[in-house]
């Protein structure tokens, strides 16, 4: 009996004493994780912010200036809001194209067909395929003396533009590129949203007497909504991120045409060593995009069914 | 009455035919209009200065050549920087395998004070925008000694991966508790559950983010060219950018070039697919 006692004891002061230490063990496994992150991105956050109202060139100390950063990218830099624009620009090409054709493939590949796998492996291979090498390919495609794109374009008879140092040309022929780079991507998303559709909405409407069309519009698609909605923030957050698929294609140009929001901060950041000013725009940008998917969140009451 | 059964049967399977076929015949066209742009990389990249600019074009190199794939490995130190990428993408990946299964481990399985919040700070990086850091970033590593290293390509991406945690910590939640139950009853410490089940059990999601994460090192190029000046030290993605600068239109080398930067991350993709494709299903995110 006095040993059971003590036993019980026993274990109820190793169960407490046990707690406590257990109590704090859980940071020893996210310590470096947390350091990692705090040193690595909240540190440089901070840091971005005290830079951004400053002027500094990395050679002499930083200068205080407060907003005149922020003051002098809305008001004076000319080229900041036509960045700006062809970031929009660059958005607006890629939207349709990156919700509606991913949406096609997925709808055909979601049928047990044979050679699904093959398919389904061609959409992917663009998505591994660094940006480098996607840029260089199309620079080549898009050639306007002896690119392929043109070449096939004679065959009907139509005389192609030298794309890429076309001012009108060449940012929808970027935006192609991100689009077909993004196809494999977005059509798993549709695919694992498709696969989310009980199967017995479609058999019930089919027992209504609705055809494939009907079901394809009027039950698939107001379901696949989030997945558009996703899609859609996806992309246009992207496009603000862009920097080495212009690199390699462009270079900005011709005449400042493609030189979007990455791209101009990476010049007048490592180009012109104005590292507050800069860092203003990343703010900017942030910001931005920040809003813009406040916007797409409000919008997507009206449309989309969860 | 059977007769008009076995008719509808019939036609029902008529129309299933034609369906599947039609959906062949997109897929076959859309499929190739998405492989073409490789083949035409690679059918250049053996192709010689001349025959790259002939037209028509040709479909197969007439007189196939390795002169470009010869120049980028011996007239450019291309075998260095295959070896410089696979080094940065090899380190970061092993890193941030330990640090984000060892943080998920805990945010799943264990309680502290504080958990939930951590943990939303931690998700909560996943929204800022590189740019944002970058400069900062930049400017540390200059005053620290760190660029024209690796280092501020490998430590960052072991220490600070929030989408690994996140990923890690989903898959966690759909392993079954009651061996860990079990094995602290038996006396196991936490770190020895974390070892000796938690981290086997959880191969499968360590794959996917090994894959995600592979890639995304080695297709990193925003990263390597704020940080690297100096040749010995480039990445494939840079050494890539450099032919290009040198020869702004010498086709066959840029393709050749292409052909190799994407050869290594093609591969491990065709023997990954199946962790890359889940991946993407698993957390919506592409790393």
């Amino acid at each position: 009996m006095a040993q059971s006692q003590a036993l019980t004891r026993l274990a109820v002061r190793t169960k407490i004493q046990g707690i406590r230490w257990h109590r704090y063990e859980g940071y020893l496994f996210v310590a470096p994780l947390i350091i990692g992150i705090v040193a690595f991105i909240f540190l440089p956050i901070a840091a971005s912010l005290y830079m951004s109202f400053h002027t500094w060139d990395m050679v002499s100390p930083p200068e205080l200036v407060g907003l005149k950063n922020y003051a002098r990218l809305v008001s004076r830099d000319r080229l900041f809001w036509k960045v700006l624009g062809n970031t929009f620009k660059y958005a607006g090409w890629i939207i349709v194209p990156s919700v509606t054709f991913p949406l096609i493939l997925a709808a055909l590949l979601d049928r047990p067909i044979r050679m699904r796998y093959l398919y389904r492996l061609a959409f992917f291979l663009p998505l591994v395929t660094s940006v480098v090498a996607v840029g260089l390919m199309f620079r080549w495609l898009y050639d306007g003396e002896f690119g392929l794109i043109n070449y096939s374009l004679s065959w009907v008879g139509i005389d192609g533009p030298n794309w890429l140092s076309d001012p009108f040309w060449a940012m929808p022929a970027v935006a192609m590129v991100t689009v077909w780079q993004g196809l494999g991507y977005n059509m798993v998303l549709y695919l694992a949203g498709l696969q989310g559709i009980p199967d017995h909405l479609h058999e019930a409407a089919t027992i209504d007497g609705a055809g494939p069309f009907s079901r394809f519009f009027r039950i698939t698609i107001p379901l696949l909504t989030p997945t558009m909605f996703f899609i859609l923030v996806m992309s246009v957050i992207g496009t603000f991120q862009t920097f080495g698929l212009i690199y390699v294609m462009t270079q900005g140009g011709p005449i400042n045409s493609t030189n979007v929001y990455i791209y101009y901060l990476w010049q007048m950041a490592f180009g012109s060593s104005k590292m507050g000013y800069a860092s203003a725009m990343a703010w900017i940008l942030a910001l931005v995009i920040f809003t813009i998917t406040m916007i797409q969140v409000r919008l997507a009451r009206l449309w989309v069914h969860y | 009455m059977r007769a008009a059964r076995v008719e509808r049967v019939a036609s029902s399977r008529q129309q299933q035919l034609i369906a599947n076929t039609v959906t062949h015949i997109l897929l076959i066209v859309l499929g190739l209009a998405a492989l073409a742009p490789f083949w035409w990389m690679i059918s250049t990249s053996f192709k010689t200065e001349f025959e790259a600019f002939q037209i028509p074009p040709t479909w197969l190199p007439l007189e196939p050549t390795l002169e470009a794939y010869g120049d980028l490995f011996l007239n450019q130190p291309f075998g260095i920087f295959l070896y410089n990428s696979v080094k940065i993408a090899v380190l970061g990946v092993g890193g941030q395998l330990i640090t984000s299964s060892l943080a998920a481990f805990a945010f799943a399985r264990l309680d502290f004070p504080g958990k939930n919040v951590l943990f939303i700070i931690v998700l909560s990086t996943m929204m800022v925008p590189y740019a944002v850091t970058v400069i900062p970033l930049y400017i540390v590593m200059h005053r620290v000694g760190w660029v024209n290293t690796h280092l501020p390509l490998i430590v960052p991406a072991m220490l600070s991966s929030a989408y690994g945690t996140f990923l890690l910590r989903q898959f966690m939640f759909s392993l079954p508790i009651e061996l860990e139950d079990a094995a602290r009853i038996d006396g196991c410490s936490s770190f020895g559950i974390y070892r000796r089940i938690a981290l086997p059990l959880m191969k499968p999601a360590l794959a996917t983010l090994g894959v995600f994460s592979f890639m995304a090192s080695w297709n990193n190029f925003f990263g390597p060219f704020i940080f690297l000046d100096r040749k010995h030290l480039f990445t494939v993605q840079l050494g890539v950018a450099l032919v290009q600068r040198q020869w702004y239109t010498s086709w066959p080398r840029l393709m050749a070039g292409s052909v190799v930067v994407t050869l290594p991350v093609l591969l491990v993709f065709l023997l990954l697919q199946r962790y890359f494709v889940r991946g993407i299903s698993l957390t919506g995110i592409k790393g």
